[in-house]
């Protein structure tokens, strides 16, 4: 289980739909016993022989292989997919509703919402007049591959699924365990709010290694904090030199345009087959 | 961090590989997890132990080989030991650093008993 925040899987449901992919629910209780049987232990008659046999297979593998099906998938049909992970309270949702509205549909778009519970993220988005379908994960604290595979399967019947546009997918908020799930995005975009440490880098180095970008939002409250940002920037190109950085207030506007600059050469690149 | 999910799965694969094999139970499950991954081993190994209830691997020995973490330093040159992603080369105190080995989750073999 999840040791930080106790997580589970198996109460997934997508556009309030439980889906069934999901491992069911098992008995969780303390206490497994553990016996140990010695290798090549002799073989006395009336018992049973030990046999090993080789795995030698990654525990993601799994999930790798349904995000490369996804990865293909978002080739095919010209879509830029962006995975946005952070800590709960970023401001993910409220970026991605801004984003939109600043876009003024220059291309399609449709966005994936990731929570435990709640269906609001969702309806948040589609006050801007963007598709979105919710995620709800139940007790788990991350999405994966095969989740996101759900979600396109209900956009491409609502006829939602965009072609030659935007992907936004934000993950449950978490800097741990959305860190190891590849989704099949182009990107994963880290947000970190000046209202937040400058050393959460250093804190979750998993993530801010995982990810391509790094937004550094609320930037119009640098003047009431204490967030540094060089030494932000410098602790998170510790973890992954040359890493891209923007810095952007959607309540000011201030880098907003730089960010729709990084969108817009993002799709043109997916446009072109050379995206990722 | 979602060690319950890694440990479904090894379990599940570990399970799938049995049955193929005509086993009649799983006495242990040997896992290699990185000093780099992004997981707990102690955790993933009880978690391990907790999904395997109801299954072939039920009272399974768990075995988790640690493998230590490795990096290519792009200023060195050559290949340094890491045991926190987040540290600095122990030669040139950089952090050009490519992680090389070391972040792996991964289950290795099975032990079993047949029928």
């Amino acid at each position: 289980m999840c040791s930080t925040c106790g997580c589970g899987s198996g109460n997934t449901v997508i556009g309030g739909v439980p889906v069934s992919y999901a491992p069911a629910p098992r008995r969780v209780a303390p206490g497994a016993t553990q016996a140990f049987v010695p290798l090549q232990a002799t073989h006395a008659p009336g018992t049973t022989a030990e046999r090993v046999l080789r795995i030698e297979r990654d525990l993601l593998a799994g999930n790798d292989e349904q995000a490369a099906r996804n990865r293909a998938r978002f080739a095919k049909r010209g879509l830029f997919a962006l995975n946005f992970v952070s800590s709960p309270g970023s401001g993910k949702t409220t970026l991605l509703a801004d984003t939109i509205r600043r876009w003024q549909a220059r291309t399609p778009l449709a966005v994936i919402e990731g929570d435990q519970q709640t269906e609001n993220d969702a309806e948040r988005i589609r006050a801007t007049g963007a598709p979105a379908i919710q995620i709800n994960t139940g007790k788990g604290c991350h999405l994966d591959a095969h989740m996101v595979d759900g979600a396109l399967d209900r956009l491409l019947e609502a006829g939602t699924l965009p072609r030659d546009g935007l992907l936004f997918i934000e993950n449950v908020g978490n800097l741990v365990c959305p860190a190891a799930f590849d989704l099949g995005e182009a990107h994963k975009v880290v947000i970190l709010s000046v209202t937040e440490g400058d050393d959460k880098p250093l804190k979750y180095p998993d993530m801010f290694r995982a990810a391509d970008l790094l937004l550094i939002s609320k930037i119009d409250l640098l003047p009431y904090v204490d967030f540094d940002v060089d030494a932000a920037i410098g602790h998170a190109r510790r973890l992954r030199p040359g890493l891209s950085v923007l810095k952007l207030s959607t309540r000011s506007g201030e880098g907003c345009e730089a960010w729709l600059a990084w969108l817009a050469a993002g799709c043109a690149a997916q446009r072109n087959g050379d995206g990722n | 961090m979602h060690e319950l999910t890694l440990a479904e799965r090894a379990v599940a694969l570990a399970e799938e590989v049995a049955r193929r094999a005509d086993a009649r139970r799983i006495t242990r499950i040997r896992l290699a997890i990185g000093a780099l991954a992004h997981v707990d081993a102690d955790t993933l190994t009880y978690c391990c132990g907790l999904v395997a209830r109801d299954t072939l691997a039920e009272g399974a020995e768990i075995t988790t080989e640690r493998v230590a973490g490795q990096a290519w330093c792009a200023n060195c040159k050559q290949q340094v030991a890491l045991s926190h992603a987040a540290d600095a080369c122990p030669h040139c105190g950089g952090h050009g650093l490519e992680i090389t080995d070391g972040d792996q989750m991964r289950i290795l073999d099975i032990s079993i008993e047949q029928k």
